[in-house]
């Protein structure tokens, strides 16, 4: 009850602001009265009718393809640059060789990356996972490279001191000291992921959220396509708070 | 160097066929050549404009914005929740409303890119009016110095270095939405129209070259930055060799 009372204030702010933005979407729309913008309720029927109301078939056609993709991506991507992050922080040499062609990567804009893999590995899901997987790959990379090398030598000392195997340094050393850095490299990546599967499933598909927008907006159905934002918006957002739950909880020791 | 040199070995003892991988050696002649062609410039040209335009639209929005929601707790905490409400939505999902509103052209390109590129420079100028020393602010209002005045000559100052980086990390958002916007709704000319037509002839070695200009483009967007960071903000510790 006290925290109510003491943050008040603060979520009347918060729900006077999504209340005007609201009023202010509907005012707009409905002045306009255009085709391209349909107002705020007929969008959130939209949502209701077409997204929720047959949520087992959205999911199978729409959610599901996506968030395979998504999630197998970003998880590949995750999994090999920890790895490979934490064997170029502590070797220089391996770094100075690999480090200009990270960086390389990293320069050029993923959705460049789309014609390419289209003719390498054809129209499929593979395609697709790898899209997002070489997109994500170099922020989390450059961020578990930083969180390793950052690491205070002194505790190597003690690992060595304490004779403790290669193995459960990794686990019990580099990795713990690192997390709060590579998290912070998993959370900007998630925003990327969910940009490239969206890209990924604008062209050549024949399912997934990314393709229904497309569809509704070939089929000049307005409502739909924002609906489908909408959507979106939500998905990323759910995505985004599951890792910062996780990121809370593996994290709870640390300041950061 | 040692990567082309393995990539030049592996495909030329054919480990992975040239269907797949052209030698290095002929990617590498095929990306120097493009850059003779004037189809090279004219894309980037094509390209760079839309992602201009809109990075200084977007610069010219978010920074008054970011310094106003900055210095007022009321109005941050208000904004703060419509802004974590419009941020999720990935850009390119803007893309086929975008196309239907303003067609394809260039007006298209720079309202996603001004879109995508407001967030980064807004959140990076709020945090930088945060990061003010209370002092300097207080001193200011000693001396008599109007409010306007003092967030011109104190807050602005002050938050610059941070700006700055919101504006390097939107520069890269641009690219990327802009090359976006044309390998997904074409256009007339542009990198990512020019990768399109090297797929569509199935050209790899193009398809490859292109991919290494953009990239090209990407590095050499990140060094002027650099550089000019360096030299205008090299009276703060904050801004790292990064």
């Amino acid at each position: 009850m006290s925290w109510v009372r003491s943050h008040l204030a603060d979520i009347l702010i918060r729900l006077a602001a999504v209340g005007a933005l609201l009023a202010f979407w509907w005012w707009a729309t409905s002045q306009a009265e255009s085709l391209y913008f349909p107002t705020p309720d007929t969008v959130f029927q939209s949502v209701w009718n077409d997204w929720l109301m047959n949520f087992s078939d959205s999911w199978r056609e729409n959610f599901w393809p996506s968030m395979k993709r998504l999630l197998l991506g970003y998880g590949l991507a995750a999994v090999a640059s920890v790895v490979i992050g934490v064997a170029i922080g502590r070797s220089r040499t391996f770094g100075q060789y690999v480090e200009p062609i990270i960086h390389f990567i990293r320069a050029i804009p993923p959705p460049a990356f789309l014609p390419l893999f289209l003719i390498l590995l054809g129209i499929e899901d593979t395609q697709k996972i790898v899209l997002i997987a070489i997109g994500v790959f170099p922020p989390i990379l450059l961020n578990t490279i930083e969180g390793v090398r950052s690491i205070d030598p002194q505790q190597f000392d003690t690992a060595d001191v304490l004779q403790i195997s290669t193995r459960r340094r990794v686990t019990h050393v580099i990795l713990p000291a690192a997390a709060p850095k590579i998290f912070a490299g998993l959370r900007i990546s998630m925003s990327i992921a969910v940009i490239l599967m969206v890209i990924s499933e604008l062209s050549a598909t024949t399912d997934g959220l990314g393709f229904r927008i497309l569809q509704a907006s070939r089929q000049f159905k307005y409502v739909e396509l924002w609906a489908g934002i909408v959507v979106l918006g939500v998905v990323g957002t759910v995505l985004n708070g599951c890792l910062v739950f996780v990121e809370r909880r593996v994290l709870r020791w640390s300041t950061v | 160097m040692v990567l082309i040199v393995i990539l030049e070995l592996v495909t030329r003892a054919e480990l992975v066929s040239k269907d797949y991988l052209p030698p290095a050696s002929e990617i590498v002649g095929e990306t120097v050549l493009l850059f003779g062609r004037s189809t090279l410039w004219s894309a980037l040209g094509a390209t760079l404009r839309p992602c201009l335009i809109g990075l200084g639209l977007a610069t010219a929005v978010a920074v008054p914005l970011g310094l106003l929601l900055g210095l007022s707790t009321w109005a941050h905490k208000a904004a703060i929740t419509i802004v974590e409400l419009l941020r999720p939505i990935p850009s390119v999902a803007l893309i086929p409303l975008a196309i239907i509103v303003w067609g394809r052209g260039t007006e298209m390109r720079v309202a996603l890119i001004v879109y995508a590129c407001v967030w980064p420079i807004l959140f990076n100028t709020i945090y930088g009016t945060h990061q003010v020393d209370a002092i300097a602010a207080d001193t200011a209002r000693v001396f008599g110095m109007s409010r306007t005045r003092t967030t011109m000559r104190v807050h602005l100052p002050a938050a610059a270095p941070f700006i700055f980086t919101g504006i390097r990390i939107a520069a890269s958002v641009a690219l990327i939405l802009a090359v976006s916007t044309e390998l997904l709704a074409g256009g007339a000319n542009g990198l990512g129209v020019q990768l399109e037509l090297a797929r569509n002839f199935g050209d790899l070695k193009l398809s490859y070259a292109f991919v290494i200009v953009t990239g090209l483009v990407g590095l050499a967007m990140h060094f002027i930055f650099e550089s000019i960071e360096r030299r205008k903000f090299a009276w703060t510790t904050k801004v790292q060799s990064r």
